[in-house]
């Protein structure tokens, strides 16, 4: 037995340490690691009904994966474009989503950090309470605030600002703003809790050293709050890039979320290894963008985790 | 040495809310001059000097540097460089890039920026360290790279928020001789805070004495320790003996005191009260442990304490006897150790002596705690 397994029995004693260690591999195993490998192997597999399945038809094949690039065989184009055009528009979607949620939020994480006083609690709380609303119902509120006949239209056509209704669905603003509300607080709470940790006299150490206030940021509370950032940013990006009730609801009809194209695979085409290959792909592909992200900006796995 | 920048406040009151931190503060510093703000916590030193560095606005009254008025002027704007209580390196920044932050904001290259903190780290006898980040020194090492921080954005007053007190005693006694000898070299002002009273007699050329917020006295430090305004610079200011009691008679610049406990005593009136003390008024008078000499036994007279002696310890340099004093508190006397044989007195009366130019009075005040 290793050493680290051998302490861990001695701290808890062996039925204690017997039960913890059976509940953390029973959630990393049974819920995660062995669903993800029948998805794996699911996308491996043709689409078949079920008699044939386990039939001298279901052998592994790459047809799903082949499937999103160059589309069906013998079609009229010689890639899937529309699937592409969809994969990489969501990705790049995601992208804009959390550079533009970084910006908003990198000022509040700053004045909730970095700011003392009671007052402080009472924002973060308003900053929590409306997550206890759905995520159905909160995109619903967008669309009324967006919508044709929505509150924004409504005010700015009757300022007079605006002389016909500015359609913000199928402009994909409201789907932006929604993704982009949706995991405010995971953008938020990483930075805070970086920021907050940062000595006050760093700032004014910098200030007093003649700084103006975007190079304190720059050189200062930036670097310190890196690992922050890159927490925020990662989370913010993967759940925007597999997100799916905002742009369901959101979205212009014309623009699907690469997550809806999984969907319909699943449940509207019933062709599950097709749907699963999707994901895989969603899944790896963010991934190694976020990886390749970490070392372009130097930031470690661990950093991740602060 | 250039003449250097002088500091002036003038009327200078500070208030938070309902709490008064500075009350109408009038000090003037002279150009490349070490000066030293000494008081226990909370006195109010600090918020002097984020007043003076712009950190904060004062209440009422103005903070001059050079003679010009700094109202408005932010903390990045003063010619003020301020060496914080924890130094506040910036932890993820090389030695030398912290040394040199004031040049890279100028926006000097990274040439000369490493050449001055070469020189710089070989100022605070550091060299070829510039390479390494602020984790990697020891607190001494770090305690200078801060000073070589603040000096590269050449500063015309360098102010220090008590650098030396996270420091172990060695270092610090050794940091002091240090500090003094870099002020003298670069001839600028420095204005330092501090509650230990031996970094202020050792280093400053003046001393402002602060107690909740009021400056009791501004002096050089033999001035202070022989010839103290008030009974709080009396006791805070090194060890003192302390006797109260009314002013009997007053004879020119002497005053007979009756003490609660041992009599009459008399006493020099500091300088600053000459003239202001009158029969009746209670006062209180200090007499330093070295002060005394032991007296043959039945010696009476207004300069003789009789006491009882509770216990006695030997120093090293000198031989430390306490005796009952007022109100539960002891009568120190040291004897300076020249090898001469010491009779123990443990439980003895002793009758104590003291030259009246050693026994200051002041009218009665707050003593400092201990």
């Amino acid at each position: 037995m290793p050493g680290f397994l051998k302490e861990f029995f001695n701290r808890n004693g062996i039925g204690m340490g017997a039960a913890i260690l059976g509940f953390v591999l029973f959630w990393t195993i049974g819920l995660i690691i062995l669903p993800q490998l029948s998805m794996l192997d699911f996308s491996f597999r043709p689409n078949l009904p079920p008699p044939e399945i386990g039939g001298p038809k279901d052998v592994y094949t790459l047809e799903n994966y082949k499937y999103l690039v160059f589309g069906p065989e013998g079609g009229s184009q010689d890639y899937n474009t529309v699937d592409l055009r969809v994969f990489f528009r969501t990705l790049v979607a995601a992208v804009c989503v959390t550079i533009f949620n970084l910006i908003i939020c990198y000022p509040i994480a700053y004045y909730l950090g970095q700011t003392e006083g009671s007052h402080i609690r009472i924002f973060a709380i308003m900053l929590i309470i409306p997550y206890w609303i759905n995520e159905i119902l909160r995109a619903f509120a967008l669309r009324i605030i967006f919508g044709e006949t929505g509150v924004l239209n409504t005010l700015f056509v009757g300022l007079g600002i605006w002389d016909v209704p500015f359609d913000f669905i199928r402009n994909d603003i409201a789907l932006y703003a929604g993704l982009g509300y949706a995991y405010i607080l995971l953008m938020i709470f990483p930075m805070y809790n970086v920021i907050e940790s940062l000595d006050r006299n760093q700032i004014e150490a910098a200030r007093d050293l003649g700084a103006p206030w975007w190079r304190i940021h720059w050189r200062v509370v930036i670097p310190y709050a890196k690992p922050g950032i890159s927490s925020g940013c990662t989370m913010v990006f993967m759940l925007s890039a597999g997100a799916l009730a905002a742009p369901q609801i959101l979205g212009g009809p014309s623009s699907l979320w690469f997550t809806q194209l999984i969907y319909q695979q699943f449940n509207d085409n019933n062709d599950w290894p097709q749907g699963a290959a999707y994901a895989i792909v969603l899944l790896v592909t963010c991934i190694l963008f976020v990886l390749a992200v970490m070392r372009l900006f130097k930031v470690n796995m661990g950093d991740i985790g602060k | 040495m250039s003449a250097g920048v002088g500091v002036d406040l003038e009327n200078l009151w500070i208030r938070f809310g309902d709490f008064v931190a500075v009350r109408d503060a009038n000090v003037n510093i002279n150009g490349g001059e070490f000066f030293s703000f000494l008081g226990p916590s909370g006195c109010g030193k600090t918020t002097i000097l984020r007043a003076v560095s712009g950190f904060l606005d004062p209440s009422e009254g103005n903070v001059l540097i050079g003679g010009k008025n700094m109202k408005g002027i932010g903390p990045n704007k003063r010619p003020t460089a301020l060496i914080f209580q924890n130094l506040a390196l910036f932890p993820l920044m090389k030695i030398w890039e912290n040394i040199t932050f004031s040049m890279e904001i100028k926006g000097a290259s990274a040439a000369q920026r490493r050449k001055r903190a070469d020189e710089l780290l070989d100022m605070i006898a550091l060299p070829g360290q510039g390479d390494k980040l602020p984790s990697e020194l020891s607190g001494g090492q770090r305690q200078r790279v801060a000073i070589a921080r603040a000096l590269c954005a050449e500063p015309d007053v360098l102010l220090l928020d008590e650098p030396l007190s996270a420091l172990d005693l060695k270092l610090r006694q050794h940091m002091r001789t240090e500090l003094r000898e870099i002020q003298q070299r670069v001839g600028i002002t420095f204005i330092y805070i501090t509650h230990d009273q031996g970094e202020a007699l050792t280093m400053s050329d003046s001393i402002a004495v602060m107690r909740a917020g009021v400056i009791d006295q501004i002096a050089d430090g033999k001035t202070i320790y022989n010839d103290p305004n008030t009974a709080f610079a009396a006791s805070f200011v090194g060890e003192n003996n302390v006797f109260r009691g009314k002013v009997k008679k007053v004879m020119d610049n002497e005053v007979l005191i009756s003490t609660n406990r041992s009599g009459d005593l008399v006493a020099r009136v500091s300088t600053a009260n000459q003239g202001k003390m009158s029969e009746g008024d209670a006062a209180m008078m200090f007499i330093r442990p070295e002060a005394f000499t032991i007296a043959p036994t039945g010696a009476a007279g207004d300069h003789f304490v009789t006491a009882r002696v509770n216990h006695e310890e030997f120093e090293g340099n000198a031989f430390n006897i306490f005796t009952e004093g007022e109100g539960g508190k002891e009568i120190k006397v040291s004897i300076p150790n020249h090898g001469q044989s010491f009779e123990d007195h443990t439980g003895q009366n002793i009758t104590l002596e003291y030259e009246t130019r050693n026994a200051v009075a002041v009218p009665a005040g707050e003593l400092a705690a201990e």
